[in-house]
């Protein structure tokens, strides 16, 4: 039944976001993107895409980073379109998917408070989806108490923060722990309001955010290996969602090296297949510590490829909330890749220009 | 002939010539032994910019690497980390000693990259592109490391002292040995043409002196034979004159005992 009157409210929206995703970039649009030369080329072929003449204001010696802050100009007024026209739940749905970008901005303005920065400067460098109304007031707190109290309670951001509360004081290790309890609150409340939505979104919001909680506990692992981050703490930190809750989070917990993080993911086949072709791949390039590196760059890879596959599965399923979601994480990686090929162009690294996800 | 060329203001004896032979050889001795001097010098000279444009050339190799490096966390991190990394940064980790180094005599100037190993930023992108900050880091500490060796190797160029002193060393010995080569040597050649010249032109004018001295012995002694063979076919006043004859006649054979030690 829930389809049948999906269309009075969302049936425009999603027809819009259907169209944005009709914009994203194609293999062949890739393809001439990355036999550009310079960046005036690259700027060329991007004006005969969906982003048009968004550079054409742009004084002649464009730098990526330009190009990077247009291309999320673009995103988030494409966003705030959305939200402007979205009613509820929509409108809450979307709400949430900005609540992972008030984090980053939330732990950026404490970081700079914490190093008595100039408020302005920290304001600016805020991600644009991710602003809300008090953010300018959090820079008065000293420490998490106040903050919480004072200014965070105001915010949607406030129940996530009442359980990393419990960080004595703030400090930097202790700020990069908020941040990742945050967001394992996030993505647990998150999951937890998609699966009260009415059937498919539920279901396809779950295998997105089951996989987004798997990656951030292996990253969580793979990067705490030589850090000062205790076993404790780190298993803190994991999202209590995700497809290795809760074993293959117990078994990451103890593990100590990249091995054990294999070992971990044995029981899910897909996984298994990222550590797969990472170790097929560096067999072939001799040993050394070069290897895990390349190992776990190709890791990093591998979840950014699975994640687009996994967003672009949602498009497949209509009447459902999934396709906002997964149309901004599809937005993104075209960013990502955009700065990518412009970085490579730029500095005329072409043999690695190849190195980004291309979507369709 | 000898006055080609500028020349020492010897006069030209024998002895002059002895000495200038002397100093001709003294001085091609002198411009063989600092010409080595130069080569070897100029050999170092070279050495030390070989170097420093080898250490040029890798930074910029370094340098790209470093910075698609991180272009890579950008990628991996998605957005601005530049500032989060900025502020946990704590203590330095890397740190240049300047110190100095006595090599024969000479103070150098040379810097040390210290690196001490530290967790300010290590949790930095722990929910992703964690590994990737770590990997920027280290080829930025890398470019770093060779920047420091390229200052050190810099700092011998152009800080007053070594490099400069060697510089100075070099340019004084090439002036010694084209001052050698192109006046001292050629000026003492010329001295040596010319004293021989004049040696040889004094003997000929010598030579030249005794002919004109025996021909007119010659024609002396044949007019006083006429004379006596008239005075002898005349028969008068004998005695008067062989008197004033024996006189001329010793005064003659001086003459001609000199002329042989001056012959031989």
């Amino acid at each position: 039944m829930e389809a049948l009157f999906f269309n009075v409210d969302s049936g425009f929206l999603e027809g819009i976001v259907r169209g944005y995703r009709a914009g994203l970039l194609t293999t062949s649009q890739y393809h001439n993107l990355t036999q550009c030369d310079t960046l005036e080329d690259f700027r060329m072929q991007l004006s005969q895409t969906d982003y048009g003449n968004f550079l054409a204001n742009e004084p002649s010696p464009i730098s990526t980073s330009t190009i990077h802050a247009k291309a999320t100009q673009l995103l988030v007024d494409q966003f705030n379109y959305l939200r402007s026209n979205a009613v509820e739940p929509l409108s809450t749905f979307l709400e949430y998917m900005t609540y992972a970008y008030m984090i980053d901005n939330v732990i950026l303005l404490i970081t700079g408070t914490l190093h008595e920065r100039d408020t302005h400067e920290l304001l600016e460098r805020c991600h644009p989806l991710g602003v809300f109304d008090t953010m300018p007031a959090l820079c008065v707190a000293t420490n998490v108490e106040e903050l919480y109290h004072s200014v965070l309670v105001e915010t949607p951001l406030a129940p996530y923060f009442r359980d990393a509360l419990s960080a004595s004081d703030l400090d930097d290790l202790n700020i990069e722990l908020i941040r990742n309890t945050l967001y394992k609150a996030y993505l647990e409340d998150f999951h937890k309001f998609c699966s009260t939505l009415p059937y498919p979104t539920g279901e396809v919001m779950h295998q997105i955010l089951a996989f987004e909680a798997d990656r951030r506990t292996l990253n969580i692992t793979i990067n705490s290996f030589h850090s000062s981050l205790s076993k404790d703490q780190r298993a803190r930190l994991f999202p209590s969602i995700g497809r290795l809750f809760p074993e293959g989070n117990n078994a990451l917990a103890r593990s100590d090296d990249l091995e054990g993080v294999k070992n971990a993911c044995e029981y899910i086949a897909q996984y298994r297949a990222f550590f797969d072709t990472a170790a097929g791949q560096t067999n072939g390039s001799g040993p050394g510590l070069d290897d895990t590196d390349a190992a776990l760059t190709r890791l990093e890879n591998a979840f950014f490829a699975h994640e687009v596959h996994l967003n672009k599965l949602s498009f497949l399923q209509q009447f459902q909330y999934g396709v906002f979601y997964s149309f901004v994480k599809l937005k993104e990686q075209e960013i990502r890749s955009l700065t990518w090929i412009a970085e490579c162009i730029a500095q005329e690294a072409k043999d690695r220009v190849g190195d980004f996800v291309p979507i369709w | 002939m000898s006055g080609a060329g500028a020349r020492e203001a010897v006069f030209p004896t024998r002895m002059n010539l002895n000495i200038m032979q002397g100093r001709l050889k003294g001085a091609q001795t002198g411009h063989s032994l600092l010409s080595r001097k130069r080569d070897a010098l100029t050999t170092r000279f070279r050495g030390i910019l070989r170097k420093v444009d080898e250490a040029k050339r890798k930074m910029g190799r370094v340098m790209q690497l470093a910075s698609f490096s991180l272009a890579e966390v950008t990628y991996a991190a998605g957005g601005d980390i530049a500032y989060l990394v900025q502020e946990q940064a704590k203590t330095a980790t890397f740190k240049v000693k300047a110190k100095q180094e006595n090599v024969s005599g000479v103070m150098l100037p040379a810097f040390d990259a210290v690196r001490e190993g530290s967790t300010d930023f290590n949790l930095t992108g722990l929910g992703r592109g964690g590994q990737q900050i770590q990997k920027a880091r280290e080829v930025y500490a890398k470019a770093l490391e060779t920047l420091v060796e390229l200052a050190s190797l810099q700092a011998r160029m152009h800080s007053p002292t070594a490099f400069t002193i060697l510089d100075e060393v070099i340019r004084t010995t090439n002036r010694r040995v084209n001052a050698i080569e192109h006046v001292i040597i050629p000026k003492l050649e010329n001295t040596i043409k010319y004293v021989v010249s004049e040696l040889d032109e004094m003997d000929r004018e010598e030579f030249f002196r005794l002919k004109k001295v025996q021909g007119k012995k010659k024609r002396d002694a044949e007019a006083a034979e006429l004379v006596k063979q008239q005075l002898a076919a005349e028969g008068i006043n004998v005695d008067n004159e062989e008197d004033a004859e024996t006189e001329e006649e010793h005064a003659l054979d001086l003459l001609a005992e000199k002329d042989a030690d001056v012959m031989f």
